[in-house]
């Protein structure tokens, strides 16, 4: 296994301000300015000190400590956040920016596509772009002379090959940039995003040919935002967050744990001081926790699931219970569960709801906790205590639309073969 | 191992390592790879020649249509009402000859200074070596003048004044106008990419610099004194060499040529080296 892309240490800063709104007119200003008052002995003027703002440029890395090793013939997955450094990563690689700190060691050719389309001019046709297009990619002449009919096929634009590209239609434009891009030959693939232009029909055309890129043995690396072109295509996913690497693995691990995080979760709240907690003079909230108990810390419909609430009593001698209210996503009410009533004295009280795993359909839940007294009526509600996403799990069939449902439980059935009727 | 330098393989095969780490200081200008790229260079050529002429209504005529007005303007202007000598040379023909070094080294300053900022949605996207834009300006502006050199050769049957055998120097001179350009051009683009105001200085410059040639005027009108000065300017000399390869007038002395020319060579060799210096800085500023 010969690793083809390998970075150590490989960082990238920016300096805030450094761009190319600098003014020549303004620094010779200043520095006539500065030799003005060097040679009369002056005291710079308040408003003149473009200098003495050197010191204080803000720095900003856009990746810090990035280590990775990519095999031959891998496909690896590059998520995140926007900002988060992937574009940043891309560019290094594609040679267009140096890296402020590291090193990349590459083995073959590399090829890159961060954009669809790079170069093409609206008054040249099709064919002319084609040659152009692919000339800016990489390939030699004789490279596209080759592929010709193979890129006019694919991009399906017929006649239209001979007419200026401003003509074509947003669709047929992507197509034929696509196309040109698609037959770029080397041994290393970078793509960024490309995959988010054009209509469900050409994205299924974009993916099945990265497939088959993939298959050939060719490396890749794959900056993306849908989920579902990374899980189809990457066998491991690398996540980056503020120019650092969170974490990489497996695919399916590494998406679930990225979703999870992006979803605006409230997991855990805790109250400690009596006082200020949320509740009346009767009951305080203290504890609202989710714990998932599964094999690792994901949550989906497998995943059993225990909601711990704590709250004091604060007059004693109540009989009390909780009442636990799941609504979705729609404000639907999933169930209500209640917890077996006591008398209790002041003090604090714990309850743990068990939630079995297959029973909740994937999707975004919230908890609503009641206090009831007496069996009979509520004395305090606490909604959107709690906020989790059940995830889908793997599935052993292969339809991956949404399972309907507002719940799923994995029911037992029984089934036999009755001898075939008499009659029809 | 180079510690700090870039190595940049020219022809990449499947089993070629390369190792990339940040560089400092002066770069190499890799002319192998530059080399490697004079495919692009010559398509992005062939683009901008292409779109011009598709663009426009007379076509590939503008090439033509551009220094005939003004020559028509400069005869009037210049020949006729200020009454300029033109070393007895028929004015028209005398203003077109200079005219046509001029507007192609005019033209070769003004879009290689502007080459890397015009090519901004390129530089952010691909790696070539960005040195191919300013080139690739420098070579388009000669198609414009292969074609006004064309109804030159019309004048000059038209006026029956016969070439000398300085015809033969003349790419030695527009080669000289090239590395002008480029040396210029080197300078003014990637400087532009951080300090944007120099694109609106190099219009001025080049507007000066026209009435600093003997365009529309003839070196002798240049008091002794100041010639030496005067010649230091690569294009009096360019200027100079084409009116006597075409017209006949006598030749330019040597040293209008090889004191500018030593010049125009600094110039253009400092300015590819501060090219490659801040090329690692382009696409990060652009």
């Amino acid at each position: 296994m010969t690793s083809v892309v390998t970075l150590e240490n490989l960082g990238k800063k920016y300096r805030l301000g450094q761009t190319h709104n600098d003014l020549l007119s303004e620094k010779i200003g200043n520095g006539v300015r500065a030799l003005y008052q060097s040679l009369s002995g002056t005291k710079p003027l308040p408003g003149g000190e473009v200098q003495a703002e050197k010191g204080k440029e803000k720095e900003f890395w856009a990746l810090k400590d990035v280590n990775l090793s990519v095999q031959k013939g891998e496909v690896v997955g590059i998520i995140g956040r926007n900002g988060a450094g992937k574009s940043t990563l891309l560019k290094i690689l594609s040679r267009i920016t140096e890296p402020t700190t590291g090193k990349i060691t590459i083995v073959g050719r590399v090829g890159s596509l961060l954009e669809v389309g790079t170069g093409f001019h609206p008054e040249l046709t099709g064919r002319e772009n084609i040659f152009l297009n692919g000339a800016i990619l990489g390939m030699s002449k004789a490279e596209i002379r080759g592929k010709f009919d193979e890129i006019v096929a694919f991009s399906e634009i017929g006649k239209f090959l001979d007419t200026p590209v401003k003509r074509y239609s947003s669709g047929m434009f992507v197509r034929l940039a696509f196309a040109v891009a698609a037959h770029l030959e080397s041994e290393i693939l970078i793509v960024d995003e490309v995959l988010a232009v054009g209509d469900s029909t050409f994205q299924k055309k974009c993916l099945g040919k990265m497939q088959d890129v993939s298959k050939g043995g060719r490396t890749v690396l794959f900056v993306s935002h849908n989920m579902t072109a990374i899980r189809e295509l990457c066998e491991r996913t690398v996540w980056l967050n503020s120019g650092q690497i969170v974490c990489m693995g497996k695919t399916r691990e590494i998406v679930s744990r990225y979703l999870q995080e992006n979803t605006r979760s409230v997991k855990e709240q805790i109250w400690l001081d009596a006082r200020t907690a949320p509740g009346n003079e009767k009951v305080r909230l203290r504890l609202a926790r989710l714990v998932a108990r599964g094999e690792d810390s994901t949550i989906n419909v497998h995943t059993p699931l225990d909601v711990e609430l704590e709250y004091w009593n604060l007059v004693p001698g109540t009989e009390l219970n909780l009442s636990l209210h799941l609504y979705n996503l729609e404000g639907t009410c999933v169930f209500n569960s209640n917890s077996s009533p006591h008398v209790y004295p002041a003090g604090l009280i714990r309850d743990v709801c068990h939630i079995p795993g297959d029973l909740l359909n994937d999707g975004v839940y919230r908890v609503m906790v009641m206090v009831d007294q007496d069996k009979s009526f509520g004395i305090y509600t606490h909604d959107d205590v709690l906020v989790f996403d059940v995830l889908d799990a793997e599935r052993e069939i292969n339809w991956y639309g949404k399972w309907p449902g507002l719940v799923r439980p994995n029911l037992k059935w029984t089934t036999e073969y009755v001898d075939r009727p008499e009659t029809v | 191992m180079n510690r700090g330098k870039a190595f940049q393989n020219t022809v990449i095969r499947p089993d070629t390592v390369r190792v990339i780490t940040p560089s400092k200081g002066w770069r190499s200008l890799n002319l192998r790879e530059l080399l490697a790229y004079r495919e692009l260079l010559g398509l992005l050529v062939w683009r901008d020649v292409s779109v011009r002429y598709k663009q426009s209504i007379v076509g590939i005529g503008w090439a033509i249509v551009q220094p005939i007005m003004t020559m028509i303007l400069f005869t009037i202007i210049f020949g006729r009402f200020a009454n300029l000598p033109s070393d007895g040379i028929p004015y028209p023909i005398f203003t077109y000859c200079a005219l046509l070094p001029w507007n192609y080294f005019a033209r070769s300053l003004g879009d290689s200074s502007d080459s890397l900022v015009g090519s901004s949605h390129l530089i952010t996207k691909v790696y070539f070596p960005r040195l191919v834009l300013p080139i690739s300006k420098a070579f388009s502006g000669l198609i414009d003048f292969s074609i006004a050199f064309i109804f030159l050769l019309g004048m000059m049957i038209w006026y029956r004044i016969p070439p000398t055998l300085g015809i033969f120097l003349l790419p030695f001179f527009i080669g000289i106008a090239l590395l002008a350009a480029l040396g210029a051009g080197f300078w003014f683009t990637a400087l532009n990419v951080k300090y944007r105001d120099i694109k609106f200085v190099v219009p001025f410059i080049v507007q000066f610099w026209m009435y600093a040639s003997p365009v529309a005027y003839s070196t002798s009108i240049i008091p002794e004194r100041w010639r030496l000065l005067y010649g230091l300017n690569p294009m009096v000399g360019v200027i100079e060499g084409f009116r006597w390869a075409l017209l006949g007038k006598e030749p330019p002395k040597i040293e209008m040529i090889l004191i500018p020319l030593i010049i125009i060579m600094c110039v253009f060799v400092s300015g590819l080296y501060y090219f490659k210096k801040m090329e690692r800085t382009f696409a990060d500023i652009i």
